[in-house]
């Protein structure tokens, strides 16, 4: 009965006999080589539309990002070749480069702080508030992802306003010295943007964070708690080592977001004051757009996605190493 | 948020062996730009042209160039949100003319910018377009040369300083050359004042010399008052570049300052009399007579904040006259910048409300008659100062409507008047190139705010910028 069916391919043995008997028949006898490319092919049907939408909306503007970067270019006329000279100007101008290194700064507020708070905060909310209470802290800091980021520019340039609720509660607990301009002071701009930051990132990590909770095995605590560890004790030796992939995740997104920044920062100081809080993704825009220096902007764009991957490859292989 | 993929098994050779050969692929085409090729610019307006139209150049010269014929037309426009008047004003056209309909798009200034290049050169390119800054357009032929209209309409009959700006030289620069844009209307700027607050300060007549409103600052700043309503933030742009170019047409003449605006070769904005300018105003920064979060005021929160009583002082534009009279209705007044001495020149920044018509326009001819509707029809003009507040210019001999009374219209348009004897007005200085603004005078003026840069820093780093911007 085996050798029937030698040499015929899956199709002819659904012909020619009953179909259960070949669909036994297929699975045990095929050769698992031509299974596997068959469902290769599947498989690549399935993934064929988000493909060629990856290729045309994410792969082609980068490929054409890169050959502006090596054009003088104003966006309509012709276009001179000038080589790898907008890199040499980029890594060059003080203005550009200062832009780069604001973004790394940036990084202390969207991304250390955001995680870090989240992993205490995630605790907590495991530890104490797992009911309703949870669910209900759960959405407030959650509530950030889902108010349109423009929206809550403007409010935030309220608040932090010389005479918004954040001034006038520093007066009211006598603190009136301190009040400033937030947004408009060179010295505090930068920080008052990553709060920001904070307010908009925290509930996501903290939301992912919980979410990786749920997964740590209860009985790792119990025991731990039998052999009389407390809260910190548990939350180093268990809860941050069970959590690294997801923290991993969450340092990618933040440090994407703090090295790309771009919404939080035109909405708030568009890069004032004289450009304290100015970032590659503002310094981009007015290159491209004001300036209509469409080679020079691409070039800037280009390092910053090098820098981009720069950090986050190391970051992905540490998390995704001790995952597996 | 950001879109990335994590975990799964991520194949980073392939994923680079796709990135280069869509690189490839790219690589092969030609450089960006290329494939556009400009239709040459038509040489002359289709119906245009009676040879001996330039004969009599006066309102009833309007007939003597195209108009828009009996046909229907519907002109393709874009205009700026949040202005009435480019709307009124086509309203009353199709009143006038029911041929011509209108298909109206409309955004932001600050989108129109980034977009005009776009728009002007794509399939649909607009018969009439707010232009924010025109050089590099005409430089890659996107403008209509208007030249023939002007000398059909007898455009070139009208004092010339008002088209001046809108000309483009063949070698870029602005203010002499053939003509590229006209404007819907002439602005122009001074000094507004809350006309309460600054009679109790004693001043019983605008200040004649820079001298003197130092005085009534001073004053104001004893009596507790904020001296000068200002808004600085970067969204806005720096608005202390309007103050400073006042005081710059004080100290000197204008005409450096507008052969630097128009990009003539050689011209600085770093001279000894801009300096003291600047210097001057560091002076009024550190006496506290603008408010101390300047930086952080936006245009819009300036201006509310003044209608609502607070400073006394506030240099703007007559475009927002319609707002002040509303918000202060019979307590704002006007004056233009006092020179440095009693009998100097008046001088002003002026500039027209600028619309263009694309090279490849479908009805140009009825856009271009649209230009001389505006600038001769007596009812067009009457809505050019009641909705628009501001001078509609064209041919002398037409009498300027008059404004509502009580309106402060009427104090900007006599301001005007003896900024036009004076041969005063500027343009901006913000508007030298495109982004002279956003990456010189806003962070150079926020650092003066800020304490982190003086008077002779600051045009040299401006002039750095400028000649940085005109090099690359």
């Amino acid at each position: 009965m085996n050798h029937a069916a030698g040499g015929a391919g899956p199709g002819g043995a659904i012909v020619s006999s009953p179909a259960r008997d070949a669909r036994r028949r297929t699975s045990r006898r095929i050769p698992w080589t031509q299974g596997i490319r068959r469902q290769y092919v599947v498989g690549w049907l399935f993934v064929l539309p988000a493909l060629v939408m990856y290729g045309l909306f994410v792969l082609q503007p980068l490929a054409l990002t890169l050959q502006y970067s090596l054009y003088r270019w104003d966006g309509v006329g012709p276009a001179t070749y000038v080589g790898l000279s907008n890199y040499v100007t980029v890594l060059s101008e003080p203005r550009l480069i200062e832009t780069l290194f604001n973004a790394f700064r940036l990084v202390l507020f969207f991304s250390l702080i955001p995680v870090g708070l989240g992993l205490v905060t995630a605790s907590v909310i495991q530890r104490v508030a797992r009911g309703r209470l949870g669910a209900i802290s759960r959405t407030v800091l959650f509530l950030p992802q889902v108010i349109p980021l423009v929206a809550a520019g403007i409010i935030w340039g309220r608040l932090l306003s010389l005479t918004g609720l954040v001034n006038q509660g520093l007066t009211a607990i006598g603190l009136g010295d301190v009040t400033r301009a937030w947004l408009g002071d060179f010295d505090t701009a930068l920080s008052a943007v990553g709060i920001i930051g904070i307010w908009v990132l925290l509930g996501f990590c903290t939301v992912l964070l919980l979410t990786g909770m749920t997964k740590i095995d209860a009985a790792l605590y119990e025991s731990a708690r039998i052999d009389g560890a407390g809260w910190f004790a548990e939350f180093r030796a268990i809860t941050v080592p069970s959590l690294r992939y997801e923290i991993g995740v969450c340092i990618t997104v933040t440090v994407i977001a703090a090295l790309a920044a771009f919404d939080i920062v035109y909405v708030s100081t568009g890069g004032g004051p004289g450009g304290a809080t100015a970032v590659p993704g503002i310094q981009i825009y007015i290159l491209a757009f004001l300036e209509r220096q469409v080679g020079l902007a691409s070039a800037l764009a280009v390092v910053l996605v090098f820098l981009v991957l720069l950090v986050i490859l190391p970051i992905q292989r540490l998390t995704r190493d001790s995952a597996s | 948020m950001v879109g990335i993929t994590f975990g799964g098994s991520a194949k980073p050779r392939s994923l680079v062996v796709a990135a280069v050969s869509a690189m490839l692929l790219v690589a092969g085409c030609a450089a960006p730009g290329e494939e556009s090729t400009p239709a040459p610019p038509t040489s002359a307006p289709a119906t245009a042209a009676p040879s001996e139209g330039s004969a009599a150049p006066s309102a009833s010269a309007a007939a003597a160039g195209p108009d828009c014929g009996t046909d229907p037309v519907e002109l393709n426009a874009y205009f700026e949100t949040g202005f009435d008047l480019p709307f009124k004003l086509s309203e009353e056209f199709t009143k006038q003319f029911p041929n011509v309909t209108w298909n109206i798009s409309q955004d932001q200034f600050t989108n129109l910018m980034t977009a005009t290049p776009r728009l002007l050169s794509g399939d649909n390119p607009p018969d009439l377009i707010r232009l924010p800054s025109m050089v590099s357009l005409v430089k890659d032929d996107l403008l209509k040369n208007l030249d023939d209209y002007a000398t059909a309409y007898g455009w070139d009959q009208w004092p010339p300083a008002q088209l001046a700006q809108n000309r483009v030289a063949e070698d870029g620069t602005r203010g002499s050359g053939s003509l590229y844009a006209m404007g819907l209307n002439y602005s122009l700027t001074g000094v507004f004042y809350n006309k309460e607050k600054a009679a109790a300060l004693g001043m019983t007549a605008p200040p004649q010399t820079v001298a003197e409103f130092d005085d009534l600052l001073a004053k104001s700043k004893d009596a507790g008052e904020l001296p000068i309503m200002q808004w600085n933030a970067t969204a806005s742009g720096g608005g202390l570049a309007f103050p400073l170019q006042n005081l710059m047409a004080a100290y000197g003449p204008t005409e450096p300052i507008n052969d630097w605006i128009f990009q003539k070769s050689g011209a600085t904005i770093d001279t000894p009399s801009n300096q003291q300018a600047a210097e001057h105003l560091q002076r009024w920064v550190e006496a506290g007579y603008f408010p101390e979060d300047a930086n952080a005021i936006e245009y819009t929160d300036a201006n509310s904040r003044f209608g609502k009583g607070e400073g006394v002082f506030m240099f703007n534009g007559d475009w927002q006259n319609a707002v002040y009279d509303t918000d202060l209705s019979d307590n704002v007044g006007f004056f233009v910048f006092p020179p440095l001495e009693a009998d100097g020149n008046m001088a002003a920044m002026s500039a027209p409300l600028t619309y263009g018509i694309a090279t490849n326009a479908e009805h140009a001819d009825c856009a271009a008659a649209f230009f001389n509707w505006v600038a001769t029809n007596e009812t067009a003009r009457q809505i050019d100062v009641t909705v628009g507040g501001s001078n509609p210019g064209g041919p002398t001999d037409l009498p300027v409507p008059p404004a509502a009374e009580g309106s402060v219209t009427n104090e900007t348009l006599a301001a005007g008047a003896e900024v036009a004897k004076d041969n005063g007005a500027m343009d901006f200085i913000a508007n030298a190139t495109g982004s002279i603004f956003a990456q010189g005078w806003t962070p150079e003026l926020q650092k003066l705010v800020g304490g982190r840069q003086d008077a002779a820093g600051l045009l040299k780093a401006v002039q750095a910028e400028y000649e940085k911007e005109l090099n690359r």
